[in-house]
């Protein structure tokens, strides 16, 4: 039988919080009796019945710690679960005296959450991001910067502040994410699964995650890090911890990292990283001379032994009269969505693709942005371009992206497809060619907005390199490909 | 922390949402527990030393070794001694609260506390004279603050007054602080009061309170004050407003040693009818006990921890970690509340007193929550007490381990006021105080509360900013 008797001052307790840890160390295995208690005389006595020695000079300001068990790890173990009960912080919502008002930083709601590791989400003007971001971090939260428009350095001192505490940073700019089947900001509803996704670019994420989904293989994470991550400034930094955490996740099988071309040391950089993992890592590099994200996503059901399916598309219901060949013009809500566009409408057209009016315009740019929200929320602006195009008598094609997912604007066919169905009406020579980037269990289902837009007289695709492909070919040849 | 990335990924997420509430209301849509800040945009003269503060790598290790060493500290009482001892002071130099003043500032209650001091240290024979040899110059001031010492309302100390002499041993070497013996109530030299009454009270105190004080210490041993605070708060008390409970459990605890202090029995029954007739009696000894577990605090390189609020009747006061021995000043506010008798808000000065430490330590005001006895006399209701203590969570940074309040499911009061919180919420610490009367010699005419200018905040905000790394 081992003993443990102590005395400490300046620690006073009420006796019923007292009474309550000196039951729960007394329940512990090994424990056969154990009295903390503030040293008032009656406590002094019982604790001489129960055969401690009591120690001399302890007061009724004192707090006294008396512990016996069987072998010396029980009574170990019992001072240390003490510390903790001492120091735990009641639960916050007893009824009647629960929390009124709302924190009012990012610090404080953390604190209110109680554990660390979970995650802030912060939305508030870029100038004022950094603060919140930081406070977060400081609270032992990881942090999601969906804001634009934070400084590089900011970025960096961020980065590094998460590196020392062993939390990550996504973004800025950082428009999806999502952790364990919960969507961050603009993300798609996707089965659960096997693959983990490290993203530099959000719609070229929600484009791979929907593609798998498609194929019938689902998703564990999806990792965002900002389009500036893998610059030479920032180095990888998130990238880096983001693959090192997949890497340790038991439940991801493989990890699929989502950007544009790196600067070439950070390529260096990553690539290494990838290869020290136990976990196996595809690239997906959107750049002049790399797959585009459908064959990335081909390339990884076929590591996971999966054959790729015919990519789902719908072709319009109604055809115009006298397709011609004639300029592509796109209008594009997702920055990658509209670069892997022009990467592939470039190769299809060739030379002719600089020279001959085709434009692809990404309305989720900067100046489009600023003072309004992005058009994944808000199509206005979008669709007031749409008649413009099929005004101007050059444009032979249209190519829209059409995002769905949390976050994004709750039907976007109930506005498009009746503009499409006008443009069409007023132009018998024009196509409209849609990438519809959703699954079928996002809140827009999938296969209702493609209803709708091939009623109206689109050509649908779900994947976004095959709807370039096949608006850039009509462009190119007009109705006889 | 649970696995990488503080075991985000093993869960679903737990998520702080601060922004567009669009992005909340998608998580919420997924059924995910969401909890949402309520963001306001900080003053636009504040984002860049904002930015610089946080980004200073040192800042967030730097406020949790200060507000840890605040939170560590264990004041006892350890003596009972005059002001010219333990001090150091030498005739003619008078202490007072609040950031340094010079007499031609100094308000009515300020100068009312002057004049007495010289009367009782024989350094004038009358008021009149008192005023002329003060405004001549004839006598140095110098802040409290300067001298590890605190003292309420006017706080003027002069070498004849006896001190409570608080120690620390929890924080490095032994640290101590200073704060002289509380008046009681009505005309008192600390608000202002000099009449004859007021200065044989004060002759009585160094007489025989203080002596008998001092023996029962000693014979007693170091008096444990943060065990006496923290039962204190679970009777009702907030330690500024309300010190009653504490009082009580002081004289209690010191009771035995006081009988064999050796006095005469009818000089012990005066030293125990006076501390009986004084609700405020331990104010005094938690103020010293909030100093030295504030200045424990100082001077952490990066930390923008508050260690010292205080007011001087002129101006309200702060100083912070990082900043050393700097004040950052703005002028002090007249405090709202109910007062005595036929007094108006026009009987009253401009806050006064070195008694904020219990604010800057996490009492008082922070602790309103404690004392629903006292929320209708600062102007509310127990629902306010409970908002007052729940709000003064987003600006400071720890709840105190052994300071807990029994009615928010014995949470530790908040403690540590930051400055990058203030000047981001624009949420300013609440203070209880008493009132003194705008005129010299009036005393004490109601209590309420009171809050500190914005721009003390702000000023220290911009001073951290320059010297961040």
């Amino acid at each position: 039988m081992n003993s443990w008797v102590e005395v400490r001052s300046g620690a006073y307790r009420d006796s019923v919080t007292l009474m309550r840890v000196s039951r729960t160390l007394a329940e512990r295995d090994g424990v056969t009796a154990a009295m903390v208690a503030m040293a008032t005389e009656l406590n002094l006595d019982l604790l001489t019945q129960q055969g401690f020695a009591v120690p001399a000079g302890a007061g009724p300001n004192d707090l006294v710690v008396a512990i016996r068990g069987v072998g010396e790890a029980a009574v170990d173990g019992a001072r240390r679960a003490l510390d903790g009960l001492l120091a735990e912080v009641p639960a916050p919502a007893a009824p009647g005296i629960a929390e009124t008002e709302p924190p009012r930083t990012a610090g404080a709601a953390a604190r209110r959450l109680g554990e660390p590791g979970g995650l802030a989400l912060v939305s508030v003007p870029g100038r004022y991001a950094f603060v919140e971001a930081m406070d977060a971090l400081t609270a032992g939260l990881n942090v999601m910067v969906f804001s634009d428009n934070v400084p590089l350095h900011q970025e960096v001192a961020l980065k590094e502040a998460a590196g020392r505490r062993g939390l990550i940073v996504m973004g800025p700019d950082c428009g999806t994410a999502v952790i364990g089947g919960v969507g961050l900001g603009f993300a798609n509803a996707v089965r659960p699964g096997p693959v983990s996704l490290v993203a530099a670019s959000g719609t070229g994420a929600q484009q791979m995650m929907c593609l798998l989904d498609t194929a019938g293989v689902g998703v564990r994470h999806v990792l965002g890090v900002g389009g500036r991550d893998l610059s030479a400034e920032v180095s990888g930094r998130s990238t880096l911890a983001a693959l090192a955490a997949l890497d340790a996740d038991p439940a991801t099988e493989l990890i699929a990292v989502v950007t544009k071309p790196p600067a070439p040391r950070v390529a260096d950089l990553v690539h290494s990283a990838a290869r020290r993992l136990d976990t196996p890592v595809r690239f997906a590099m959107l750049g002049e001379d790399s797959a585009d994200l459908t064959a990335s996503t081909e390339e990884v059901l076929t590591t996971l032994g999966r054959a790729a399916p015919r990519w789902p598309s719908w072709p319009a219901d109604r055809r115009t009269a006298r397709p011609r060949p004639g300029a592509l013009r796109g209008l594009f809500a997702g920055g990658t969505l509209c670069a892997e566009a022009a990467l592939v409408a470039r190769r299809v057209l060739g030379p002719a693709f600089g020279s001959g009016g085709h434009r692809l315009i990404d309305f989720g740019d900067d100046g489009y942005t600023r003072g309004r929200a992005h058009p994944l929320i808000d199509p206005t602006l979008r669709l007031e371009r749409l008649a413009a195009e099929a005004a101007d008598p050059a444009c032979a094609v249209l190519l829209l992206d059409v995002v769905l997912g949390y976050g994004a604007e709750p039907d976007p066919a109930a506005l498009l497809a009746p503009a499409v169905e006008s443009a069409l009406e007023r132009r018998d020579d024009l196509r409209i060619v849609v990438s519809l980037c959703g699954t079928p269990a996002d809140p827009q289902d999938r296969d209702r907005q493609a209803a709708a837009l091939r009623a109206a007289g689109a050509d649908v695709f779900v994947s976004n390199a095959a709807a370039a492909r096949y608006a850039a070919g009509l462009a190119r040849n007009g109705g006889g490909r | 922390m649970n696995g990488r990335l503080g075991g985000l990924l093993g869960r679903e997420p737990r998520v702080v949402a601060v922004g567009a509430p669009a992005l909340a209301e998608a998580l919420e849509q997924q059924a995910v527990a969401v909890q949402p800040v309520d963001w306001r945009p900080p003053p636009a003269e504040a984002v860049d030393a904002l930015n610089a503060v946080l980004g200073d790598p040192r800042h967030a290790t730097a406020n949790a070794t200060a507000v840890g060493r605040m939170l560590a500290a264990r004041p006892r009482l350890v003596d009972v001694r005059p002001a010219g001892e333990v001090l150091g002071l030498e005739p003619g130099l008078f202490l007072h609260a609040g950031p340094p003043l010079e007499w031609d500032r100094a308000s009515g209650p300020m100068r009312g506390a002057l004049i007495g001091a010289m009367l009782l240290e024989g350094l004038a024979a009358s008021p009149e004279e008192a005023e002329r040899s003060l405004a001549a110059g004839t006598a140095r001031l110098d802040s409290c603050h300067h001298h590890a010492a605190v003292g309420p309302m006017a706080g003027v100390v002069s070498p004849s007054m006896w001190m409570f002499v608080i120690e620390d041993t929890e924080n490095g070497a032994a640290r101590r602080s200073y704060c002289s013996l509380n008046e009681g109530l009505g005309k008192v030299l600390r608000y202002g009061a000099y009449g004859p009454e007021v200065i044989e009270r004060l002759r009585w105190m160094g007489a025989v309170l203080g002596p008998v004080l001092r023996d029962a210490v000693r014979r007693h041993g170091p008096v444990d004050l943060t065990a006496i605070t923290a039962q204190a708060l679970q009777m009702g008390d907030e330690l500024h407003n309300r010190n009653r409970a504490a009082t009580s459990l002081l004289v209690r605890e010191l009771a035995g040693d006081i009988v064999l202090a050796g006095a005469p029995p009818d000089r012990l029954a005066e030293v125990l009818r006076f501390v009986h007739g004084n609700d405020h009696f331990y104010l005094n000894l938690a103020m010293a006990a909030a100093k030295v577990s504030a200045d424990a605090a100082r001077g952490v390189p990066g930390s923008s921890l508050v260690v010292a609020m205080a007011r001087n009747g002129t101006d309200f006061g702060i100083q912070v970690s990082g900043t050393g021995d700097r004040w950052f000043t703005g002028p002090a506010g007249t405090p709202d509340g109910l007062y005595l008798g036929s007094y108006g808000p026009a009987d009253a000065n401009p806050d006064i007193g070195d008694s904020t430490i219990m604010e800057t330590a996490g009492l008082g005001g922070f602790a309103m929550a404690a004392a629903p006895a006292i929320v209708r006399f600062v102007g509310g209701e127990v629902p306010d007490a409970l908002a007052a203590t729940r709000r003064m969570r987003e600006i400071t940074l720890a709840e105190h381990p052994v300071f807990q309040v029994p009615i928010l499911s014995f949470r530790g009061t908040p403690t540590g006021v930051d400055v990058t919180r203030v000047v981001r919420t624009g949420i300013l610490p609440v203070i209880n105080t008493g009132m003194a009367g705008r005129v010299a010699g009036t005393g004490q005419v109601g209590a309420g509360l009171v809050e500190p200018p914005a721009q003390v905040f702000t000023a220290a905000l911009h001073a951290l900013a320059t010297q961040a790394r």
